[in-house]
């Protein structure tokens, strides 16, 4: 009677203790960090920065395996977490490229095979000349490429990606023809471009920021409905907030940023990826990662949720748009 | 002289009892993926990289390049005793160094290894101290056409190395190439010979290629010709460690030539495999003892391992003055600088003297501890090859296959290291030449991207390539070192006619 007694009270615990944890859905082993650039890149930062806040502020009991799968300009990992469906300890970092990359090459996953969970930050576009060059503003610069079309170079990462992206959108608005050289990363444009081999690049300010500091290179205007948060001044004379927004500067483009998002695979429960977005949403109220969107210089932007949702559709619709103009659209 | 004031600092930062402390368990670690083919010191340091976010970053990166260090010595060890390299920038060291071990002087060959290596990383950090700024400047000046002469100057050196016939070393790199094109461009952004494999989405590793190629394909061979190693009677003597490091200094025109192309490569981002080669195959062509070259020669050991470590070394400079890595370890340790809040680029040097010099300084430190270190691994070591064939063989079967699965975590990878080994039994079996597909596969798709870029920037004008003075004298170096050996024998058989016509 006694055993029975306890067996059902054991069980009532279980079922009451049960239902709670399903409601509150908590990772039960280590969790897999999928990076969709090689080690090193702006996203890999970003998953980096995140674990390492995790760390330190324990925001979860288990511990983080980060694994860089960047092939294919991060087709691998997002293929991985497509195959992965249903497992709700594998969180994939990565940009726009989760749902902009199946246009632009033949891949074996659909954007909606994978779960939005966050957008943590939007990373900004610049456009950067020579430090010597004689160009002071974007719209001189403008003119000078347009009086000589197909002379000038924008170096940019990867090819029909972001910075190709751009180029074309900068091209449209302003009838300028460039000559687009696509490098292995922002990295490479960046130094390419202080070395003189190129005439402009498109670099996130992270990518860049050196080569300005340095008095190498000079920002002309930022592709961001506003400026940029002030700070201290870079070089002597100017800081990020002094630079105009394209707009002003006379190179008709609203608005192009890219968002650093994170996903989980399909088929999860819908508790997993509130668990992770309000584990996100803790990371990115801490003072470490205001430390690392002011050391960047991207904007601080949380999306979940229907938000997120909204915001994917409308910059896919805007990129595809690009990319059905240029023709890149694989079939 | 300021620099020099500077490292002074350095060095006080570096030297304390903690800090040597984590050198040398970095150098350990190191020591051990190093030594395990596929695990390597890429993988390695971002292994170890989140242990590091706690850390001041001084201690940070000690540790971190310490590993480093300790890698590109454990990569050689297993090179020189079972042809299998541990890391790719260690594939030209099997040329001479397992032949040199078979014929029972692994000892030789590995202290020859370590301490030529030594020399080329502290060659490559003393260039970092005196001319860091200028060096800085001068790697500004290398875009896409300069890149290319660069890869063309490693392929050039290398051809006609082999005695295999012409046609075969043709077909070989052809293959290479063909290897290296797998995965995605990133000129079009497209897929290329993928075949609708996800797993070939992010190309052939070099690495799964190499434990195939040269460890499964050598065990093979080795089982076909009688199940043991012929190094197995060679007695370890602690005595021979010293008699080689007497004859050091005998090398010493190819010792001073290796550590300048492997600190010209280091910094113009060619990297520490491609310096390799090039020393190996400039070491061969230049020395006396040609016919030696391929058999136990101990210049063919000298020559890359110096070339790797001062490249691998000077790497650490681009990295530091212009956020470009100079190898794939350099990357992921810039990524750690980011993540410790510091950013790379020219101002690093102005900003934060105390972490650049302190680092500079450890790796002063960092590299005599882990030539202490390796030195007296040497013996351990060499006393491996004295196992029976019979336990060591399955054992080299299993590291291998872990060593491809680490490389990325791909079962896909283990099948594709089988059929590597397969690939790499029939060559030797038909007697045509590993190496220049090696070279293929680890250059082949930069120099494409390279010539593409010079292509797209010249609007299709071959001229860029004469544009600047630079880029000439690259490519004309290339091409005399090409064309050389055949204009001289086609020179040869021209004269050789007349010569007799003469007499007749």
């Amino acid at each position: 009677m006694l055993k029975k007694t306890s067996w059902l009270l054991a069980t009532t615990i279980a079922v009451t203790f049960g239902g709670v944890a399903q409601a509150d859905w908590k990772p039960a082993k280590p969790v897999e960090f999928i990076v969709t650039s090689s080690p090193g890149g702006g996203t890999d930062n970003f998953a980096r920065v995140v674990q390492s806040i995790i760390a330190k502020h324990k925001l979860m009991e288990q511990p983080i395996v980060v694994t860089n799968k960047g092939g294919g300009s991060g087709a691998e990992g997002f293929i991985y977490t497509k195959v992965a469906a249903g497992d709700s300890h594998k969180l994939t970092f990565g940009t726009n490229n989760a749902y902009l990359l199946p246009y632009v090459a033949k891949l074996a996953y659909k954007p909606d095979e994978l779960t939005p969970v966050a957008a943590m930050a939007l990373d900004e576009f610049l456009l950067w000349v020579k430090a010597d060059a004689p160009y002071k503003d974007a719209k001189s610069y403008i003119e000078a490429v347009k009086a000589k079309p197909d002379t000038f170079k924008m170096g940019g990462s990867q090819s029909k990606d972001t910075d190709q992206t751009l180029t074309s959108l900068i091209q449209d608005a302003t009838s300028a023809k460039f000559i687009y050289v696509p490098f292995q990363g922002g990295g490479a444009a960046g130094v390419q471009l202080a070395g003189g081999h190129i005439d402009s690049n498109t670099n996130n300010p992270n990518e860049n920021a050196g080569q300005w500091k340095a008095g190498a290179i000079t920002p002309l205007c930022v592709f961001s409905p506003t400026r940029l948060q002030g700070g201290v001044k870079v070089t002597a004379t100017m800081g990020w907030s002094d630079i105009p927004t394209c707009k002003e500067a006379g190179i008709p483009i609203d608005q192009f940023q890219m968002p650093r998002t994170v996903w989980l695979p399909g088929g999860v429960p819908a508790d997993a990826v509130a668990f992770y977005a309000d584990l996100l949403k803790k990371v990115s109220e801490t003072p470490e990662w205001k430390e690392y969107i002011e050391r960047t210089s991207q904007t601080d932007r949380f999306l979940a949720g229907q938000d997120l949702k909204t915001f994917i559709a409308s910059d896919d619709a805007k990129n595809r748009k690009v990319f059905e103009q240029e023709g890149w659209i694989a079939r | 002289m300021e620099n020099f004031a500077s490292l002074l600092h350095g060095f006080g930062v570096a030297l304390t009892t903690y800090h040597v402390m984590l050198m040398m368990i970095g150098v350990l670690l190191g020591i051990l993926v190093g030594v395990l083919p596929g695990l390597g010191a890429p993988n390695g340091v971002s292994l170890l990289l989140p242990l590091t976010f706690t850390m001041d970053p001084v201690a940070a990166i000690i540790l971190l390049t310490s590993m480093y260090w300790g890698a590109l010595f454990g990569g050689s060890t297993t090179s020189i005793l079972f042809n299998i390299p541990g890391e790719p920038s260690s594939v030209a060291t099997t040329f001479d160094g397992y032949p040199m071990a078979r014929q029972g002087q692994a000892t030789q060959a590995l202290t020859l290894a370590f301490l030529s290596a030594g020399f080329g990383a502290l060659v490559g950090v003393i260039l970092i101290t005196v001319l860091s700024t200028w060096v800085a400047k001068f790697a500004l000046r290398f875009s896409s056409p300069e890149y290319f002469a660069v890869y063309f100057l490693a392929f050039a050196s290398f051809i006609g190395l082999g005695t295999a016939s012409p046609f075969k070393t043709i077909v070989s790199m052809g293959l290479g190439f063909a290897f290296a094109a797998v995965g995605m461009d990133t000129v079009s952004g497209g897929l290329r010979l993928t075949y609708g494999f996800n797993e070939l989405l992010s190309g052939i590793s070099f690495l799964i290629a190499v434990i195939g190629l040269f460890g499964i394909g050598e065990l093979m061979l080795t089982m076909e010709e009688g199940l043991r190693f012929d190094g197995i009677r060679a007695r370890v003597k602690i005595r021979d460690v010293f008699r080689t490091i007497a004859t050091l200094p005998r090398y010493w025109v190819t010792l001073l030539r290796s550590a300048a192309i492997g600190c010209w490569m280091g910094i113009t981002p060619g990297g520490p495999t491609a310096a390799s080669f090039m020393s190996y195959g400039l070491a061969k062509r230049l020395s006396r003892r040609k016919e030696g070259f391929g058999r136990g020669e101990p210049e063919g050991v000298v020559a890359p391992e110096t070339a790797d470590h001062a490249a691998g070394s000077s790497a650490i400079l681009p990295m530091l003055a212009l956020g470009v890595p100079g190898s794939a370890t350099a990357a992921v340790m810039m990524g750690g600088l980011m993540i410790w809040g510091l950013n790379p680029g020219p101002m690093l040097f102005v900003e934060r003297p105390d972490f650049v010099w302190g680092l500079i300084a450890s790796m002063y430190l960092g590299n005599i501890v882990a030539v202490l270190m390796v030195l007296a691994t040497i013996p351990l070591f060499a006393s491996i090859l004295r196992i029976p064939f019979a336990i060591i063989g399955p054992v080299i079967v299993v590291v291998c296959f872990i060593g491809a699965y680490t490389v990325a975590g791909r079962p896909f990878d283990l099948w594709l290291a089988l059929a590597f080994g397969v690939v790499g039994y029939l060559f030797k079996k038909l007697n045509y030449p590993i190496a220049p597909l090696v070279l293929a596969m680890v250059l082949g798709d930069k120099a494409e991207d390279a010539f593409r870029q010079s292509m797209i920037m010249s609007r299709g004008s071959l001229s860029i390539f004469w544009s600047n003075g630079l880029v000439t004298t690259l490519l004309l170096i290339g091409l005399a070192l090409a064309f050389g050996p055949l204009l001289s024998s086609a020179l040869g058989r021209l004269m050789k006619p007349k010569a007799s016509s003469a007499v007749a």
